[in-house]
């Protein structure tokens, strides 16, 4: 068995026992909803429907009930869409990148994480589908044979690696999500006892009967989808920043883009985890299993990130200073200083100057502290997007085609209703899947359990 | 009458060292069952490493294939375009702009040729029924499974032996023939 060192903070607090485990996971999924939840799911489906019913009206009326216009093309759309796969790059990145690490804290996240992953990437996804404005020719993106001559799509253009990139993260996260499921789902099979959980159980477990030779399996393929994950994970921001990076706009046209998107993209991922976990942890009683350590360690990735995000800003500032390029330097003059300087503002606090408090213990240690800085920091994040998006384009390089976004009612119907729906996804999850990764979990209790950790020490 | 024997043991480490203790005494364990990974049961019990790993690089290469031909197809031999003056004569000038969809197309195909094995060598697909011998193995107990037409012993010296280790719980039921 491995060892760990005993001065190692546990992992698992308390005297739990592999049943113990069990039944603190199950327990939610078996008992009867509670009135917090049923309170939470009814005014986040309400959201939601608020949110479709904008969606329905922007399909059936046409893209002109934003507030685009001819100078800014892409605003609140694009925002939206950048900042969710952003929110995505989390789960991934805690299941793969920290697998390939040994990093054993990844366990009592992963699960919550991934799932948060999936419908952040769906949330996503809806924002380049509408944006088209005639959603049922959406299938021109793939390339398809048809009939209009040899109409292909185009292979060089970043907009199209998108889709690859985007349909590619979100099937893979899924299958990587599903797989970790399955074994789980078996274990609440064999212990709920409805016959309609128990088949409905029954068919998600796929029959899984924990054989030593599909752990075998299982436990290979785990190490070579977190392989082949990470890189993806990079890839699927990097692609995402050059629908910007490979345009002539100053302001998008920098090299710097790919790795400071990826960096942004695990910032605010990390930021909504921590968002969602502190009240998921409260409302499951899962306190002795995502504890002050999770929070603290997720905390060093937010600094972490943040900080190079940081320095990507002042990077940029610089060069486009540096490079002696008219243009580029009004980009960024404008956007500290110009109509939208308050967006910019917002971000540098949100993003630059607030995670910094995590250099402090005491706060990096508190819960309380952590969550109001997690909104603190997702609310930067879609600032940056922002700032990034409209202030590039809305002067032109004629003065006369200079312009304003204000955004329309519909575009704050849509953002909002894409947070009740990515919220309802989320608490139906929590309700019937199970919320910890709880057979992985059972695998470190003896070298990271707290009271397997006490007896080393004697 | 051919005997099945479901040894079950309430910790990992019990059962490890009770499948040590039967194979050195030559005795065949067909199958372990157990809620997580027991790290170490493979070599013992005779399970040889997965070959799933090697179908995944096979996939990705067949992917990454089907994306260079299929690119090199459309966008330079089938219609080419010129899009903003961007090299579309050859693969060799284009393929800079090919790298990203080739490389996710290999990790899509590489991702889900793995799991789509995996599921079938498993035999584990939406709805197959469970084939554990007792719910709690996947809670808190661990299971082996030994069978007396696989060893040579006899269902007597099969239980004795058995019952030296630290057992939970016996249970000794007549072979199905299938």
């Amino acid at each position: 068995m491995q060892k760990e060192s005993a001065i190692r903070e546990p992992l698992i607090l308390g005297h739990k026992t592999y049943k113990d485990i069990t039944d603190d996971v199950v327990r939610p999924i078996v008992g009867p909803a509670s009135l917090g939840w049923k309170i939470m799911i009814t005014i986040s489906s309400i959201v939601a429907l608020y949110g479709i019913g904008s969606i329905l009206y922007l399909i059936s009326t046409g893209i002109g009930v934003w507030g685009l216009n001819k100078t800014v093309g892409w605003a609140w759309d694009i925002t939206n869409f950048v900042w969710w796969v952003g929110i995505g790059h989390a789960g991934t990145l805690i299941s793969a990148v920290l697998l390939l690490f040994r990093q054993k804290w990844r366990m009592a996240i992963n699960r919550s994480a991934e799932a948060m992953t999936i419908f952040a990437v769906i949330m996503a996804a809806v924002f380049p589908g509408i944006h088209m404005g005639r959603i049922w020719l959406a299938y021109y993106v793939f390339p398809l044979p048809n009939q209009f001559g040899s109409l292909w799509v185009n292979f060089n253009s970043p907009l199209l690696w998108d889709v690859f990139a985007i349909s590619t993260y979100f099937s893979v996260s899924l299958v990587f999500w599903y797989v970790g499921l399955i074994p789980d789902f078996a274990t609440i099979r064999d212990r709920v006892t409805k016959p309609f959980a128990k088949k409905m159980y029954g068919i998600m477990s796929f029959g899984w009967s924990g054989r030593a030779k599909h752990w075998n399996r299982f436990e290979e393929l785990s190490l070579v989808l977190a392989g082949i994950a990470t890189p993806l994970v990079f890839s699927v921001h990097s692609i995402v920043s050059m629908d910007f990076a490979t345009s002539v706009i100053p302001g998008w046209h920098t090299t710097i883009f790919p790795p400071y998107f990826v960096s942004g993209a695990v910032f605010s991922g990390f930021a909504m985890v921590q968002t969602l976990l502190l009240v998921m942890r409260k409302a499951y009683k899962l306190e002795d299993y995502i504890h002050v350590k999770h929070v603290e360690y997720m905390n060093i990735v937010i600094i972490v990130t943040g900080s190079i995000v940081g320095v990507a800003y002042l990077t940029e500032l610089f060069i486009s200073w540096y490079s002696g390029v008219e243009y580029e330097s009004y980009a960024f003059i404008n956007r500290f200083s110009g109509p939208y300087k308050a967006a910019y503002w917002t971000m540098m606090t949100c993003n630059v100057i607030s995670p910094q408090l995590f250099w402090f213990k005491k706060i990096r240690r508190s819960l309380v502290a952590t969550f109001i800085l997690s909104i603190v920091v997702n609310i930067g994040m879609w600032f940056e997007r922002y700032v990034i998006i409209v202030t590039s384009l809305h002067r032109d390089y004629l003065p006369s085609s200079w312009g304003e976004f204000i955004p329309t009612a519909t575009d704050v119907g849509i953002f909002i209703g894409t947070l009740g729906i990515f919220l309802t996804l989320f608490l139906a999850f929590t309700r019937f899947f199970p919320v910890l990764a709880l057979n992985e979990l059972k695998t470190i209790l003896k070298s990271s359990g707290e009271s397997y950790k006490n007896e080393q020490v004697k | 009458m051919k005997k099945v024997f479901h040894v079950m043991y309430d910790d990992d480490e019990k059962l490890l060292v009770a499948a040590r203790e039967l194979v050195s005494k030559g005795i065949h364990v067909n199958e372990v069952y157990s809620p997580f990974p027991i790290h170490g049961i493979d070599p013992v019990i005779g399970i040889k490493r997965t070959r799933l790993a090697i179908t995944s690089f096979m996939y990705a290469m067949s992917g990454l294939s089907l994306a260079v031909f299929f690119m090199w197809y459309t966008m330079i031999s089938d219609w080419p375009m010129n899009i903003g003056g961007k090299p579309s004569f050859s693969l060799l000038e284009n393929l800079p702009a090919f790298i990203p969809v080739s490389f996710e197309f290999s990790v899509f195909c590489a991702a889900h040729g793995m799991v789509i094995t995996y599921l079938l060598r498993n035999g584990t697909l939406p709805g197959m029924p469970a084939t554990n011998p007792d719910p709690r193995t996947t809670d808190d107990k661990f299971v082996m499974e030994i069978t007396t037409d696989t060893n040579s012993m006899n269902a007597q010296d099969l239980e004795s032996e058995i019952k030296k280790t630290d057992i939970f719980e016996l249970s000794i039921k007549d072979l199905k023939e299938s």
